[in-house]
């Protein structure tokens, strides 16, 4: 009879070992497949979608509005709305390629090489950073490397390294809600391990039933004196009708 | 021809102040001209032995796809040095330049700058390459003075460098300023980082590679090279020769007014003399002389005033030019802001033929302008002029 008792009491033991061992893992997914569910809740087909950004310096913040209809990762065209001296200035990426046009020169200009790594209007980020938006599936390889709760919310920390030669960034560290699958942080590293930009993310809504988040916060970390910029969708719209003659440089001087 | 020089001194000198006053406007013109004329001399002898000390060497050899005025060639203006230089560049005789676009940090602040890798032993330049030779937790970075004053960067100062290596991903790293070098050549200090060449082929994944090959001997003949552009010193420091003509053509302007007051008031000079030696006039015609003779003589009278001024130039001309040569003109503005080789005091060059040529350049004008209003001489009736009458 006691001998039965313990064989209960081994058995029970081999289950709770198995299920601590094996629930986390039925919790947690692969890496790859989270940063698929990622791609899934940011990327889309086409989107139109208007953004205040707010700059803010040393002194001073400024906030720049604009609209922008973007397809796939390839093609965008930004239309900046306020303030009045960046109103109407124009923005057409064309894979590679990037035209401004600015309204009181009546010039499209080509910005190319060295150029885009300047700063977007004086932002913490580069026009580099905003034409960068391939999917991180096919860029990187991931692995979860722990937990942590940001904002209340319970989150994988995933670190990703690059599985293609021409990436803007060797590694990246990405802090993934478990449930929604949306970053809520992301961290941006060069080659030697040095973190060269952060982001934080947050705001995050339910849009056409996919988790997007509303507001996004850069901070260049080199850069001492900003003190970051505010990225806030105020409306967004996935897989809408977008009129082809958006993406062509005659476009830009309507 | 003896008789109306010396008719002539004797007329000029006879009439004192006038005389001296054309002189003294004449021999200004000349000094002045001179002067101008060396100091655009000397200019383009500093402008051309500082690029050579500072940046081109003896002539370069650029990779086919570098053009300075396009910075978006620069990504991809890299090739493996081709072999044939290998003995050359190990000789010192050629220097390897790589370059690549990266971003510093001074401060916490932004800038785009262009990171430059030299070796450090080289000696075809003035930069103070052998800083960079040095043991610090860093790497070690040399800076010309204008980006240090506009940067506010010292000697020791670390900032923070970002590039992206040949695959186009983004590093960064720690750097020290070494040495912080002057030169009068904008072109090798604005925006421009110096590290050791070695150091940068690591860090961008570009082992032996080069943008630029300079050379130290300028005479030697160059073959072409496939993929690399030959430059010769001549091609190089063809921007100098042509702002030089563009600075001849506006100081021609300076000196044809300053020709053009001496020469109306000879000219002057001249119509008045023809006007009141009228008699004179008749009277050598009366004495032998033909209407030409006489013509020559009030030429020769009025180009004499040039040969004096020579003379009366030469006076205070050269003592001043001297000095000139000695101590240099200092621009009263900051030289690097004109964006090319000059230096902030520029020191004249006279050469026997820039003297020569325009003494004899304002002989021939202040001739011409003697003989045109000696001409009416020809036209006069010498009785009439013998009786003093206005013709």
């Amino acid at each position: 009879m006691k001998h039965k008792g313990l064989e209960i009491k081994i058995k029970r033991a081999i289950i709770l070992l198995f299920a601590t061992a094996v629930l986390p893992l039925q919790a947690q997914p692969p890496a790859d497949e989270i940063l698929e569910r990622i791609d899934r809740n940011l990327s889309s087909e086409n989107r139109v979608f208007e953004s205040s950004m707010t700059i803010h310096g040393r002194r001073n913040s400024r906030t720049i509005t604009s609209k922008t209809y973007a397809v796939g990762d390839k093609r965008s065209f930004t239309e900046y709305l306020s303030p009045p001296r960046e109103e109407g200035t124009k923005m057409l990426k064309l894979e590679e390629q990037l035209w401004i046009y600015s309204p009181s020169t009546d010039r499209t200009i080509q910005i190319s090489g060295h150029m885009l790594r300047q700063s977007v209007m004086g932002s913490d980020l580069s026009y580099e950073d905003m034409m960068d938006d391939r999917k991180l599936t096919e860029t990187y390889n991931a692995e979860v490397v722990g937990t942590e709760e940001i904002g209340g919310r319970d989150c994988w920390i995933l670190q990703l390294t690059g599985k293609v030669d021409d990436l803007a960034y060797a590694s990246r560290r990405l802090w993934v809600d478990r449930e929604r699958y949306v970053p809520l942080k992301e961290e941006l590293f060069a080659k030697s391990g040095k973190l060269l930009k952060r982001s934080e993310m947050s705001d995050v809504v339910q849009i056409e039933g996919r988790w997007f988040p509303r507001t996004v916060f850069y901070k260049d970390m080199l850069k001492q004196g900003s003190e970051g910029t505010g990225f806030r969708i105020t409306d967004i719209r996935f897989n809408t009708d977008i009129p082809e003659y958006l993406f062509s440089k005659a476009a830009l001087k309507q | 021809m003896k008789t109306a020089l010396k008719l002539a001194y004797r007329n000029l000198v006879g009439a004192g102040l006038r005389t001296w006053l054309n002189v003294i406007v004449l021999s200004f013109s000349f000094v002045v001209i001179i002067w101008l004329k060396g100091i655009l001399v000397g200019w383009d002898y500093q402008a051309k032995s500082d690029m050579t000390n500072w940046e081109i060497g003896g002539g370069q050899y650029w990779h086919e796809q570098y053009d300075p005025y396009d910075p978006f060639t620069l990504a991809e203006s890299h090739a493996p040095i081709p072999q044939q230089f290998s003995d050359e560049i190990a000789r010192g005789d050629m220097v390897p330049l790589l370059m690549v676009q990266g971003t510093i940090y001074p401060q916490g602040r932004m800038q785009s700058v262009a990171i430059k890798g030299i070796d450090p032993a080289q000696d075809i330049f003035l930069l103070p390459t052998h800083k960079l030779d040095t043991v610090v937790d860093a790497v070690p970075a040399i800076i010309g003075a204008a980006m240090a004053r506009s940067l506010q960067l010292a000697e020791g100062d670390y900032l923070t460098m970002r590039w992206r290596d040949a695959g186009g991903t983004f590093d960064a790293t720690d750097v020290v300023i070494t040495a912080i070098f002057s030169s009068n050549v904008p072109s090798v200090e604005a925006a421009q980082l110096y590290i050791p060449l070695e150091t940068l082929r690591e860090m961008t994944m570009m082992e032996d590679e080069a943008t630029i090959l300079t050379f130290r001997d300028a005479g030697a003949e160059r073959a072409a090279v496939q993929g690399w552009v030959h430059k010769p010193k001549e091609v190089l420091t063809a921007s100098v020769d042509r702002i030089i003509k563009t600075k001849t053509a506006g100081q021609s302007v300076f000196y044809t007014i300053l020709l053009l007051l001496a020469m109306l008031a000879i000219f002057d000079t001249q119509v008045l003399s023809i006007f009141r030696r009228q008699k004179e006039i008749g009277t050598y015609i009366a004495l032998g002389y033909t209407r030409r003779e006489v013509v020559g003589l009030f030429t020769v009278e009025g180009a004499m005033h040039s040969i004096l001024a020579a003379l009366a130039g030469a006076l205070y001309g050269i003592p001043f030019l001297a000095w000139q040569a000695r101590v240099g003109w200092t621009i009263p503005m900051d030289a690097g802001d004109f964006g090319m080789a000059m230096a902030q005091t520029l020191y004249p060059i006279y050469s026997a033929g820039l003297v020569i040529t325009t003494v004899l350049i304002v002989v021939l004008i202040t001739t011409v302008v003697s003989y045109w209003p000696s001409r009416k001489i020809a036209k006069m009736n010498p009785t009439e002029a013998l009786r003093g009458r206005i013709q």
